[in-house]
C-alpha cells in the first residue's frame, strides 16, 4: 500500500538534473513519477522508479545524499471534481498533507495523486473508510 | 606510561633551573653562530651574558615568520651543513617556504618528544602505529615515524592518502595507534562507512590528532565514529615539528614537553607577556635544539598556558587547544571571528558533519561571509520547509554565537574539497 518514493538533494546548477536522469537512463531505470521542489538555492527531487533499490545504490554510489520517504498514490477520477472528491474526505479527517503531486494514467480515464502525509497510517485510515482506492505500490512501480 | 619520568614529572623550580641553564647556552650558541641573531642581539642591546635565569627570557628579541623567509635558505642555522643531517620545508603559501635543519642530536630529541606524544596517549613498544600523516617535506610523517620506533612501537609508515588501503592494513595488522589529521581521520570514517567496514570492530585505541586546527566537538565526532581516544597533539616545523606539546589521557591541555620547547603568552599587539592563565600568542623558545636555536618565535597561535597539577603525574605546563591563528582572524563588518568557532557553532547545530566552507567575499563595498554546509543523509529531508529550517537554524545559531550575518548554502555531499593534508576551510575572493 505504501510506496517507495525516493528523494534527492541538488544543489540548484545546470545540469545536476541531466546527470541523474542519465545514470539511471543507464542502469535502465524507468521513473514512473517524478516531482522537484525547489528554492532558490537548492532542490528536492522525488522520484517513483520501477526499482527503487537499484536506483538508491546507484544514486548512493555517485555521492548523492538520498533519502527514502515512504508515500500514497490514489487513483482519482480523471474529471472535474476528481481530486476534490479526494480531498474533502482527508480534510473532514484533520489528515495533514506535507506535499502532493500528479500524473494521469496512459490506458486509464484516471489520474494518480501521490501524497506525503504528516501522518501515513492516519490518512490511510481516513481514505479506506471513505473508500477511496488506494493503489498497492507493485501497481505504481509497474504503471 | 610516562615516557621521561625525570623531565616530565619534574618538580617546577627544579625544571627552570634545567630551563635556565639550557636558554643561557641556546642564546649563546645563536649569539656566536647565527650572524642574523648577533645582529638581532645587538640592535636590541642583549648580549648573552645578560641572561642568567629563565626569567632573562623577556629581554630577548621575538623570531618572526618572517625572519625564516628573510634568511632562506640556511641563514638560521647555527651550524655548517655537514652537521646537518635531515632538512624539511614547510609549505609556504606566500612567497618562499620555510627550511627546518636537524642535526643527529636534534632527530634524537625529536624522537624523544614523539615516543612522550605517544605515550601520552597511552602508547608503549606492544602497539602498532599507522602514520597517515604525510611522507616527504612534510615533518609530520617522518616526525612521528622515528619517535614511533625510538618508542619500540611497530610502525607502518601508510603516509597519507590512499583510505581503502589505509583501511584494510588497519584491519589486517590490528593498528591500535593512528596518526593523521583529525579531518583526514573523519574521511577514513566516511569511506569506512561507504565500503561497510565496522570501525568499531577495529583495534583501534588511540588516536594523535594535529596539523590543522580542531574543535572540541570534532573530537566528539571522531569518537563517535572510531572507536578510539583522540589526543590533540602539538607541533610546528620552525620549533621541530609534532612532539612540541601533547594531550594526555585526560584530555585537557596539551602538556608542553617545556624542558627542550619554553612556551610563553604574549599579547599579540603589544609583545608583552599576559597575565597568567590569559589568552594570547604562544611563543616558543628552542632550549636544546644544535641546528636553529630558535628564540622566542612567534607561532601567531591564540591559546593560554595552565600552570595547575595534572592527574597524570606530569607537571609540565598544560596549553590550551588552539584556538585560532592571529593571521587567521576574519573581520566581517568590524567583528572578529575564527574559522573555528564557526566550525563549533556548525557542529553544535544537530546532525552537521563538519564538511564547510567558508567563502568571505571582499569584491563589495561591504566584506560578505558564506558559509557552504555539505547536506549529508543525517540532516537531508524530502521536506523543504525541514531544510528551510536547518538554514535558518544555522543562520540564527551563527547570529546568536558570533554576532555574524552569514549566507548559509546547503550544498551536495562531496562537494566540497577534500584535502589529504590540511583542510581548506576558507576562501577569500577579493577584487582581481
Amino acid at each position: 500500500m505504501k510506496v517507495k518514493q525516493l528523494s534527492i538533494f541538488m544543489e540548484n546548477r545546470a545540469g545536476r538534473m541531466a546527470e541523474i536522469a542519465r545514470q539511471l537512463g543507464e542502469a535502465r531505470i524507468n521513473i514512473r513519477a517524478l516531482s522537484l521542489a525547489d528554492t532558490s538555492d537548492f532542490g528536492i527531487l522525488r522520484l517513483i522508479v520501477n526499482d527503487v533499490d537499484k536506483a538508491m545504490k546507484i544514486l548512493k554510489d555517485s555521492g548523492h545524499t538520498v533519502s527514502l520517504t515512504e508515500v500514497v498514490a490514489v487513483e482519482v477520477p480523471d474529471s472535474p471534481g476528481g481530486l476534490a472528491s479526494v480531498l474533502e474526505p482527508l480534510r473532514a479527517g484533520g489528515v495533514n498533507v506535507e506535499y502532493m503531486y500528479a500524473f494521469v494514467e496512459k490506458a486509464t480515464d484516471k489520474a494518480v495523486v501521490i501524497f506525503r502525509f504528516e501522518d501515513i497510517d492516519a490518512a490511510v485510515k481516513v481514505l479506506a473508510k471513505a473508500k477511496i482506492s488506494v493503489l498497492p505500490a507493485e501497481t505504481v512501480y509497474k504503471l | 606510561m610516562i615516557y621521561s619520568e625525570r623531565f616530565e614529572c619534574m618538580k617546577r623550580d627544579e625544571l627552570r633551573l634545567v630551563q635556565g641553564e639550557r636558554l643561557k647556552d641556546a642564546v649563546r650558541r645563536a649569539y656566536e653562530n647565527v650572524p642574523f641573531y648577533r645582529k638581532k642581539f645587538d640592535e636590541h642591546g642583549v648580549k648573552p651574558s645578560h641572561i642568567q635565569s629563565i626569567d632573562d627570557i623577556r629581554k630577548l628579541p621575538f623570531t618572526m615568520k618572517d625572519d625564516f623567509r628573510e634568511t632562506y635558505p640556511f641563514g638560521l642555522f647555527a651550524v655548517p651543513l655537514r652537521d646537518i643531517i635531515r632538512l624539511h620545508v614547510s609549505s609556504g603559501t606566500t612567497g618562499k617556504p620555510t627550511v627546518v635543519g636537524y642535526t643527529r642530536e636534534d632527530l634524537d630529541l625529536w624522537a624523544e618528544t614523539i615516543a612522550r606524544t605517544l605515550a601520552c596517549g597511552g602508547g608503549t613498544a606492544d602497539d602498532v602505529l599507522q602514520v597517515a600523516y604525510g611522507y616527504g617535506l612534510f615533518t609530520g610523517g617522518l616526525g612521528v615515524h622515528y619517535g614511533g620506533e625510538k618508542l619500540g612501537a611497530t610502525v607502518i609508515p601508510m603516509s597519507g592518502g590512499n583510505t581503502k588501503k589505509q583501511l584494510m592494513l588497519m584491519q589486517d595488522f590490528g593498528t591500535t595507534l593512528l596518526a593523521c589529521t583529525p579531518s583526514y581521520a573523519l574521511q577514513i570514517a566516511e569511506e569506512a562507512a561507504a565500503e561497510g567496514i565496522d570501525l568499531k570492530k577495529m583495534k583501534l585505541r588511540t588516536g594523535y590528532f594535529g596539523a590543522e586546527s580542531w574543535t572540541e566537538a570534532m573530537r566528539k565526532q571522531i569518537e563517535q565514529r572510531l572507536p578510539l581516544k583522540a589526543i590533540d597533539i602539538y607541533g610546528l616545523s620552525e620549533v621541530i615539528g609534532p612532539g612540541v606539546a601533547s594531550e594526555c589521557l585526560e584530555q585537557d591541555g596539551l602538556h608542553v614537553f617545556e624542558d627542550h620547547f619554553y612556551p610563553e603568552i604574549i599579547n599579540p599587539e603589544t609583545g608583552e607577556p599576559v597575565e597568567p592563565g590569559q589568552k594570547g600568542e604562544l611563543v616558543f623558545t628552542c632550549l636544546t635544539k644544535r641546528a636553529i636555536p630558535l628564540i622566542r618565535y612567534r607561532t601567531r597561535d591564540i591559546s593560554c598556558l595552565n600552570e595547575q597539577a595534572c592527574p597524570c603525574g606530569r607537571t609540565s605546563r598544560r596549553m590550551e587547544r588552539v584556538s585560532g591563528r592571529t593571521d587567521d582572524m576574519l573581520i566581517i563588518r568590524g567583528v572578529n571571528v575564527f574559522p573555528t568557532q564557526i566550525e563549533e557553532v556548525l557542529m553544535k547545530v544537530e546532525g552537521v558533519e563538519p564538511q564547510y566552507l567558508i567563502i568571505v567575499d571582499k569584491t563589495g563595498t561591504l566584506a560578505e561571509l558564506e558559509i557552504k554546509v555539505e547536506v549529508s543523509e543525517g540532516i537531508f529531508s524530502d521536506e523543504v520547509k525541514k531544510l528551510e529550517a536547518l538554514r535558518k537554524r544555522i543562520f540564527d545559531e551563527m547570529r546568536s554565537m558570533l554576532s555574524i550575518s552569514a549566507k548559509i548554502t546547503l550544498v551536495e555531499p562531496k562537494s566540497i574539497e577534500r584535502a589529504l593534508g590540511k583542510a581548506k576551510r576558507v576562501e577569500i575572493r577579493t577584487v582581481k
